[in-house]
């Protein structure tokens, strides 16, 4: 790339205990984090999950409740918001409708008071670098949903911030264009080594863009891990039903590394349970981990089939164990040599009994968790 | 008659009671003062444009037109000066205190305007309350007049119309949206500047809706005129009321009610259309 970035690098971010109540509802718990500088990270939950507050307390327009916000190392909880040098992206970019392209950009840089000359020439390398130069004099009513996204950027970035925070940055725009957006962004954030905050209740999203997730449910974070992490070996039943799509399947512990599945068969972990025999548990088997086989194979899972959805690289399957579990079966369109019926009776087999996860059955069910996935 | 047209007129029929009292209570009155305004004399003798050469050609006619509109025009910078602390107090409080705030600015609009004039008499007034607490605080040697003075009537006419420069600022921020301040923040603005760059820009519309309300209100307000400014302010209205009243001479009068709805008229076109012109972006409140 021709053009000379500045050499700013990203603020090291560290959350230290922090919790927030308004009034009695708690939003926040034991709060803990630490960013490095330069990376980028995704705080992932459903709505109410406290993401908001969290991004709020960062950007300082809220104070927590309690523990410590350090960026670099030093507390800021007192430093206000237009002292953080932070950029934000807002969900709905935000753009000042009075002001053109060009003057959205220049917004942070006229508060600081630069001189024009310095103003118009940082402008003019963010315009270029979001790839909007030839757009500076419009309006952002006159512009798409995308390029409102590039300038929110441009503005945001155009400060030099040791932080970028976006708030559901993609959700306004066409499920087509998101993906684009998402790489085009990332990059952007990456070339400027800047760390970046990025919340999200789009598990797609988080998995798309950052370099770790952060799990937030009721207020808790669940797990922090990369996005690999969290979809191999998920924390918990919530997490594993919340990133990506899983078959939950009700069993119970028999021997120290064997399961019997409410289903039907006896399964092979392969490895230890650790969980006593007589535990009720829930394993949870993504659906590319399953294919059809023969009724003979051991440790066979009879279903009768529902239904086949065709999702263009991929073709899905659903079926209906004996127990009443909804099963889905994800194979490469290519792969699929026999097209089950609905109606007949097909039995599943798990590939790698190793990338099986195991709960222990929560006490409320576990179809109270698998629908706050949805 | 086609089955069409009978529809159209059927639709158009609720129309006919408003259209009805509209002619009779605002387009004949206003014909009948075009014509009287075309007599020569206060005897009707004759057509002619003598009143309005008569207006046009006296300096203290056009000296009462000036003041008239400059009065408005104080009030209505008045207001606005007052009106965007308390919007900014508005949008900033809670659910309990926007009621409470809300039910303060209606207050004067449920009150008659002659009630409000009255108590701004006995506050102004040589024994008033600001005299009597003055003097009893020693901060004034003698009384001080405040009644039939210019900035009394200023004064007391801010008061009356603040509701309708209130009511359209809160509205246009209220629908302003949050993030746009919190953006501006976030991009290192002081409020000094985010009010400047941000708020004022974006809420210009309806600041713009409140100036003109006020300013026609104010301009054309006989009652608290006439009561606060006393017989020694001379304004329009009042100008208009003596003229007819006093002096019989219907003629001039109709002419100086009429100069003076253009003139009220022409400048809340003008203002409407130039800031239409130069809000780019904003949308209308």
């Amino acid at each position: 790339m021709e053009l000379t970035l500045s050499d700013v690098r990203g603020h090291s971010l560290d959350l230290k205990g922090i919790g927030h109540a308004f009034g009695a509802t708690v939003a926040l718990d034991e709060i803990e984090l630490a960013v490095a500088a330069g990376e980028l990270i995704a705080l992932l939950g459903p709505s109410g999950c406290g993401k908001t507050t969290m991004l709020q307390i960062i950007a300082g327009f809220l104070r927590p409740s309690k523990g410590e916000v350090r960026f670099d190392g030093a507390r800021v909880e007192h430093i206000p918001a237009n002292r953080r040098r932070i950029g934000m992206v807002f969900q709905n970019y935000a753009l000042f409708p009075h002001l053109t392209v060009f003057e959205n950009v220049a917004y942070g840089l006229r508060a600081r008071k630069r001189p024009n000359a310095e103003v118009a020439a940082k402008v003019e390398q963010m315009l270029e670098l979001a790839q909007m130069a030839q757009f500076a004099r419009r309006l952002p009513g006159e512009l798409s949903g995308g390029q409102q996204q590039r300038v929110a950027l441009a503005r945001a970035l155009a400060i030099d911030p040791g932080l970028v925070l976006l708030d559901e940055p993609f959700s306004a725009l066409d499920k087509n264009l998101r993906l684009d957006m998402q790489i085009e962004i990332k990059s952007l954030l990456k070339t400027f080594g800047v760390t970046s905050i990025i919340v999200t209740h789009d598990q797609e999203e988080a998995l798309s863009m950052a370099d770790r997730i952060v799990v937030l449910n009721k207020g808790r974070i669940e797990q922090i891990d990369s996005p690999d992490a969290l979809y191999d070996r998920p924390a918990s039943l919530f997490i594993s039903s919340f990133i990506g799509h899983t078959n939950l399947l009700r069993g119970t512990v028999t021997e120290t590394d064997r399961v019997l599945l409410e289903a039907g068969p006896e399964i092979d972990l392969g490895r230890s349970a650790q969980r006593r025999r007589g535990t009720p548990v829930t394993i949870s088997v993504r659906p590319e981990n399953i294919v059809f086989g023969a009724a003979d194979r051991p440790g066979a899972i009879p279903v009768t089939i529902r239904a086949t959805v065709p999702l263009g690289a991929v073709s899905v399957t659903e079926g209906l164990t004996t127990s009443g579990e909804a099963v889905k079966i994800s194979q490469a369109r290519a792969a699929t040599t026999t097209q089950a019926q609905a109606g007949e009776t097909a039995w599943l087999a798990i590939t790698d009994t190793s990338r099986i996860s195991i709960f222990s059955t929560p006490a409320d069910g576990v179809q109270d968790h698998q629908q706050r996935s949805v | 008659m086609s089955r069409a047209d009978t529809t159209a007129s059927r639709q158009l029929l609720p129309v006919v009671p408003l259209a009805a009292l509209f002619f009779a209570a605002f387009v004949l009155p206003l014909a009948a003062l075009v014509l009287v305004s075309l007599f020569r004399d206060p005897q009707f003798t004759g057509l002619s444009l003598v009143q309005y050469v008569r207006f046009l050609s006296d300096p203290f006619s056009l000296k009462v037109l000036s003041d008239t509109l400059w009065l408005g025009a104080e009030v209505a910078f008045a207001t606005l000066i007052l009106a965007y602390p308390l919007a900014l107090v508005y949008v900033a409080s809670g659910q309990f205190m926007r009621t409470l705030i809300t039910f303060l600015i209606m207050l004067p609009l449920l009150t008659s305007t002659v009630v409000r004039t009255f108590a701004w008499i006995v506050i102004l007034g040589r024994d008033g309350i600001v005299n009597s607490a003055m003097l009893s605080l020693g901060f004034w040697q003698a009384p001080t007049r405040l009644l039939y003075t210019w900035e009394g009537m200023v004064l007391a006419l801010t008061q009356i119309q603040l509701p309708l420069m209130a009511l359209p600022v809160i509205n246009s921020l209220l629908r302003l949206d949050g993030n746009l301040t919190r953006a501006a923040e976030g991009l290192g603005a002081s409020r000094a500047r985010i009010f400047i760059t941000i708020i004022l820009p974006l809420t210009l519309p309806g600041a713009i809706a409140g100036w003109l309300l006020v300013f026609a209100a104010g301009a054309t307000a006989f009652i608290t005129q006439t009561l606060v400014g006393g017989g020694r302010i001379i304004l329009m209205p009042s100008y208009i009321y003596q003229q007819a009243v006093g002096v019989q001479d219907w003629p001039f009068a109709a002419a100086l009610s009429l100069i003076f709805t253009l003139a009220v008229t022409g400048i809340v076109l003008a203002i409407g259309a130039l800031s239409r012109r130069f809000m780019r972006g904003v949308d209308a409140a």
